[in-house]
């Protein structure tokens, strides 16, 4: 039976094993956003043993290219991006100490695997569910590559954003797991 | 021969333009909500309860329904008995594009192929805009316009087919697109089915469909039948709202049919996600 936890970053491998896959789960704290380009250039930061932009250790990754924000407002609508894109890069982020990735979509098997190896999870926000989840972001801050405009790494600060447990440390999959309960073959 | 003021074209795809970012279609909100109803999975069941929550918040406090706005796709008919003062109605569409993705702050996301570099400071804000133009009789201009996100545009396939396949071959093919996409265009998704014509044609054809308003019928009771067929199998595959398992993976399969080269059976499936926005004026 799938259950609510409510979880501040960073987080530790006793949090994200305590995780199922199906739970529901409210983050709040600091995540930070990164996209295709950004990961390229995080990776490649990574593979020169040179410093990041942000401490990796625990960091919960957010997968978005917000709109602009209106005047007054910290951040524009902010729904996550397809994740696959990133599947060669989370799983050196993973290794280096990230804990958890928010996006949509499956990732490949090289993903899944590295979530079992080093403590992650990958979540599953809401596509399409821009409004709402640009407002449980109270604070926004480019870090790094403001160039890449949309896909600039940014720290956000959040307040209970709604995700589900996709794949966790376990080998489990709830994409598979759901569409064997409901495949009519 | 009647004049059209270059600014009045230039406002009314402005206007469409802001409109559509923040209001969702009321042909989807309804399909939604009759899906949240119908939907066996609470999981499912949840996700389309927070996507109607994000259209009711879009639409109260104007903010963009999704963080991607698309690029602006146009279907535009133009009366032979139509001139635009004041420039050209291509430059006008592309005009409007610009002011309404940069007045509703909407997210400029046309880049160059392969640097990626943005195009919003060079080309324009979120230009150029995807103009299919027509010429038919009469002294106005019908513009059907819709946002096309990336995530259900990436998982969208053409191929030709050999004429043996037949209705078969194209359900099976329709079956396996969806299937392999799973989660990633964003289900419950429209799917438009371009079938004859020629390579191109079949694509554009599926594009166009899309723009059908849910719940409306097909005028051919041949495609109307096989439009269920295909519903049906898709949603026996089990997707669910956001690939997370359930009954409703669509709210519509929308087909155009045409008249194809008597060596090839051209089929194309494009993909439309939850987030159907789509709208139409005539001027």
């Amino acid at each position: 039976m799938a259950k609510t936890y409510y979880l501040t970053t960073p987080l530790s491998s006793e949090d994200t094993r305590a995780l199922k896959s199906g739970d529901i789960v409210y983050i709040s704290g600091t995540i930070f956003t990164a996209r295709d380009a950004a990961h390229k250039r995080l990776v490649e930061l990574i593979e020169k043993g040179e410093e990041l932009p942000f401490d990796i250790e625990g960091s919960v990754i957010y997968f978005v290219g917000p709109t602009p924000p209106k005047p007054g407002d910290p951040i524009g609508s902010a729904g996550p991006t397809t994740s696959y894109r990133m599947d060669s890069y989370s799983p050196i982020m993973l290794e280096h100490g990230s804990k958890g990735m928010i996006g949509k979509g499956k990732r490949s098997q090289e993903v899944k695997d590295a979530c079992k190896m080093y403590d992650g999870i990958y979540f599953g926000a809401t596509g399409g569910a821009g409004a709402l989840l640009g407002k449980k972001i109270k604070s926004a801050e480019v870090i790094a590559y403001p160039e890449l405009g949309p896909e600039a790494v940014r720290k956000l600060e959040v307040e209970n954003f709604p995700v589900t447990v996709i794949n966790d440390t376990y080998g489990n999959d709830l994409y598979q797991m759901g569409r064997e309960m409901y495949e009519v073959k | 021969m009647r004049e059209i003021e270059f600014d009045e074209v230039v406002k009314a795809v402005r206007n469409m333009i802001i409109h559509c970012g923040t209001d969702l279609p009321q042909d989807t909100y309804d399909a939604l909500v009759v899906a949240m109803e119908e939907e066996k999975s609470h999981v499912s069941k949840e996700v389309i309860r927070q996507i109607l929550e994000n259209a009711n918040i879009a639409k109260d406090e104007k903010r963009p329904l999704c963080q991607d706005t698309g690029l602006a796709v146009f279907f535009v008919k133009v009366g032979d008995e139509v001139k635009i003062k004041g420039g050209l109605l291509k430059d006008a569409i592309n005009k409007g594009t610009e002011q309404g993705y940069t007045d509703a702050y909407l997210r400029a996301s046309t880049c160059e192929p392969f640097s990626r570099a943005n195009l919003k400071d060079t080309v324009g804000y979120n230009l150029p805009a995807i103009i299919h133009f027509d010429i038919v009789a009469g002294d106005k201009i019908d513009i059907e316009y819709a946002a096309k996100g990336g995530g259900s545009e990436n998982v969208s396939r053409a191929r030709v087919f050999p004429p043996a396949a037949g209705k078969e071959g194209i359900i099976e093919y329709v079956k396996e697109v969806i299937s392999d996409a799973g989660g990633n265009p964003c289900p419950p998704i429209t799917v438009g089915i371009g079938i004859g014509g020629t390579f191109e044609k079949a694509a554009i054809s599926s594009k166009h469909a899309l723009f059908r308003d849910i719940g409306s019928k097909n005028e051919d009771p041949e495609m109307d039948e096989m439009e269920q067929v295909i519903l049906d199998e898709i949603n026996n595959l089990g997707i669910g709202a956001m690939g997370m398992g359930g009954t409703k993976t669509a709210l519509a399969v929308h087909i155009e049919s045409n008249p194809c080269h008597i060596a090839s059976l051209p089929v194309s499936v494009n993909v439309q996600c939850h987030s159907s926005r789509h709208t139409h004026i005539t001027i």
